[in-house]
């Protein structure tokens, strides 16, 4: 594998009392766009700020290409600095000067070049980024993504080896985030820069990035590609991926599926029986798509609060096993009164405006509601048990289209 | 009542932590200053900038400097003439005028003014650069923040407060001139004489070291209290901004008054 451009070893980096990174390691490679992803607060900008060197670690080592920096002289890292640049947060554009002038300043300042170079290089690079017309305005006079761009112009005037994004995308509007996103994407594989960025656009960056670092607890959790990122079954990953996901659950108050494998180990640990319930509502991912979002999230609320009334006293933990199933583990064997439980959803369900024939009118889209449930046998795996309940699933509701107009239309 | 409570000496820990602070900031300042004084002498020369702040801190403190200097001119020479007409002395109205003005107001109301007018701007412009990091994209830049905010000003300031101190001193007799002469009737020739043989080139130069003494303590406080906005512990962001610009001007109108007293005593 490459050696990696930028490299932290056991970094520890505190703020008095409080540890933003200890002991963390992280690696970024060379021409890659690598992503810091975590929670506010959690030290993402810290990092960023110590590879530029706006501070120093208390404790480690940040190796560049193999290096560390700590053992290099001064003039060395600050040849190392040059080839560094960075695009702040908030875009840090000096609201004093014109646009130009703010593109302009590192070649000003820090080269000989003549006016005439420095005037084609910034136009170059304005065209680049699309922005016309706009050299002689204040960055006030700017929009929100057009100052995003002149601060990317700036941070790309002297064609810097590493440029790191610090929340490129805050504070903008979905089709501002996604022009800066491509843009970044663009100018990446263009200019081959190495690009580190944090962001919490997830799963946006996902398809921007060749690798993803997750920050959580002072440590680097996570180091991988998106795809590594998906598969991976850590806590602060699933919530990160299935956040649009995790909100809804949370709002219907049901548990993620981490949550289940957790309870289900406890639950069969301190329990010697225990009775799985599953309910699936099929052709949901149709539903969210021919209707939209807000129906299917109705439907699964809908469902969700008929399961939470039936289980009431039962201390059964429901959660969200996958997108369209709902999970209920209760301890002891319930597959005596499992029916009179689903016949407790089963009824006011029925009766929903959703399994009217006439709801939704041409939009009709057929759906269902399934149930099963299953007493679990001593050893087996949470996969295993759903397998099994819903092996013996019945129909609990179905919502049948155009019977009025002879083109029946089910699942 | 715990032991604590009842220790006479209970106040020392943070008597100490005090001086400590205080020699801190003092010692922050003076590398401060130095580093600013340095990097005026890198090259290339910030000349441009330097241009922009004897503008900003020069050019625009004239229409102020005219005004409080021939008011300041004018109440001296009345207030001196009604004093030394008791002894019979008002002939030397114009020494006295023009030795208080050289000596003592001229530079130390020019730099009041400056404080007022330049400083507060200096600490305000500079803290807000900071706290929207401005000045860490300068570090990221590989640009020297201190060669490229303070240096300018400090140069500036060399140039500006000698300049606006001798306007000061000029318009300050003119205004004694006005009430002692015009409207109170002196010889204007034994007013301008005993100017002449009384001042001496000694007074006018001391003013001078003043002037430059006052311009580069006013410019590194009001910059330093900008700089390290950040580090206030009282107050952040724009809170944190209105409380250094209200130090940078409380600060340095007292550094003033006391470095006034020790060249004061040293030039004379």
């Amino acid at each position: 594998m490459t050696t990696p451009l930028i490299e932290f070893k056991d970094v520890t980096k505190c703020f008095g009392d409080k540890c933003i990174l200890k002991k963390a390691n992280l690696q970024i490679y060379p021409q890659e766009v690598t992503t810091l992803i975590g929670k506010s607060g959690v030290g993402k900008s810290v990092t960023l700020k110590l590879i530029i060197g706006l501070l120093e670690p208390d404790d480690g080592r940040i190796l560049y290409q193999g290096r560390s920096m700590q053992s290099l002289s001064r003039k060395e890292r600050k040849e190392i600095r040059k080839q560094v640049n960075f695009m702040f947060q908030n875009n840090a554009l000096f609201d004093s000067l014109q646009v130009f002038d703010n593109i302009a300043l590192p070649l000003k300042e820090k080269t000989s070049m003549k006016p005439d170079e420095i005037k084609s290089r910034v136009e170059e690079k304005m065209d680049a980024l699309d922005l016309h017309d706009v050299e002689s305005k204040y960055p006030a006079q700017l929009s929100g993504g057009m100052q995003k761009r002149v601060a990317l112009a700036r941070a790309l005037i002297t064609d810097p080896k590493v440029v790191l994004f610090d929340e490129p995308t805050t504070g903008l509007d979905p089709v501002r985030k996604n022009s800066v996103l491509s843009m970044i994407t663009h100018n990446q594989k263009n200019f081959g820069f190495t690009a580190v960025l944090v962001s919490h656009d997830v799963p946006d960056v996902f398809y921007i990035s060749n690798r993803i670092a997750v920050l959580e607890e002072a440590q680097i959790v996570f180091e991988g590609t998106p795809l590594e990122l998906e598969q991976s079954d850590l806590q602060v990953v699933y919530e990160y991926i299935n956040s649009v996901q995790s909100l809804e659950n949370e709002i219907i108050e049901l548990k993620s599926r981490l949550d289940l494998e957790t309870a289900y180990k406890q639950i069969s640990t301190q329990n010697n029986t225990l009775t799985a319930f599953v309910f699936t509502i099929e052709n949901l991912e149709r539903v969210r798509g021919r209707i939209g979002e807000l129906m299917a999230h109705k439907v699964v609320r809908t469902v969700a609060g008929l399961v939470s009334s039936a289980m009431e006293g039962k201390s059964a933990v429901c959660g969200r096993y996958t997108q369209d199933t709902i999970l209920c583990l209760v301890p002891g064997d319930y597959t005596a009164e499992a029916e009179k439980v689903i016949r407790k959803i089963q009824e006011p369900l029925g009766q929903t405006k959703f399994f009217h024939p006439t709801f939704l009118g041409s939009r009709c889209t057929p759906f269902g509601v399934l149930a099963g449930w299953t007493r679990c046998a001593p050893g087996m795996m949470l996969h295993e048990v759903v397998e099994q309940a819903e092996n013996v699933k019945k129909g609990l509701a179905r919502l049948v289209c155009g019977q009025n107009s002879g083109e029946k239309e089910e699942v | 009542m715990d032991k604590a409570t009842i220790n006479p000496f209970g106040f020392l820990p943070a008597l100490g932590r005090t001086i400590i602070h205080i020699i801190h900031e003092l010692g922050a300042g003076f590398v401060f200053l130095l580093s600013g004084l340095r990097h005026i002498f890198t090259w290339p020369l910030e000349i441009r900038k330097t241009i922009q702040q004897v503008y900003f801190i020069g050019v625009k403190s004239i229409f102020v400097i005219l005004l409080v200097g021939l008011f300041t001119g004018m109440v001296l020479g009345l207030q001196l003439y009604y004093t030394l007409v008791k002894f019979g002395s008002e002939g030397v109205l114009g020494a006295a005028v023009a030795l208080s003005i050289i000596r003592e107001l001229g530079p130390v109301l020019t730099a009041i003014m400056i404080i007022g007018r330049a400083g507060s701007a200096m600490a305000a412009e500079i803290g807000i650069m900071r706290i929207t990091e401005q000045i860490d994209a300068l570090f990221t830049m590989d640009i020297n923040p201190i060669r490229y905010l303070v240096s300018p000003r400090i140069l500036a300031s060399l140039i500006c407060f000698p300049l606006l101190t001798a306007l000061f001193d000029v318009i300050g007799i003119i205004g004694g001139y006005l009430t002692g002469v015009v409207l109170l009737g002196i010889n204007s020739g034994i007013f301008f004489s005993r100017m002449d043989s009384l001042v001496i080139m000694g007074d006018v130069s001391g003013g001078f070291i003043k002037a430059l003494v006052f311009g580069v303590i006013v410019v590194t406080i009001c910059c330093y209290q900008g700089f390290f906005v950040h580090q206030r512990t009282e107050g952040h962001g724009a809170k944190g901004v209105s409380l250094a610009t209200t130090s940078a001007v409380v600060l340095s109108s007292v550094a003033v008054l006391i470095f006034d007293y020790v060249l004061t005593s040293f030039l004379l």
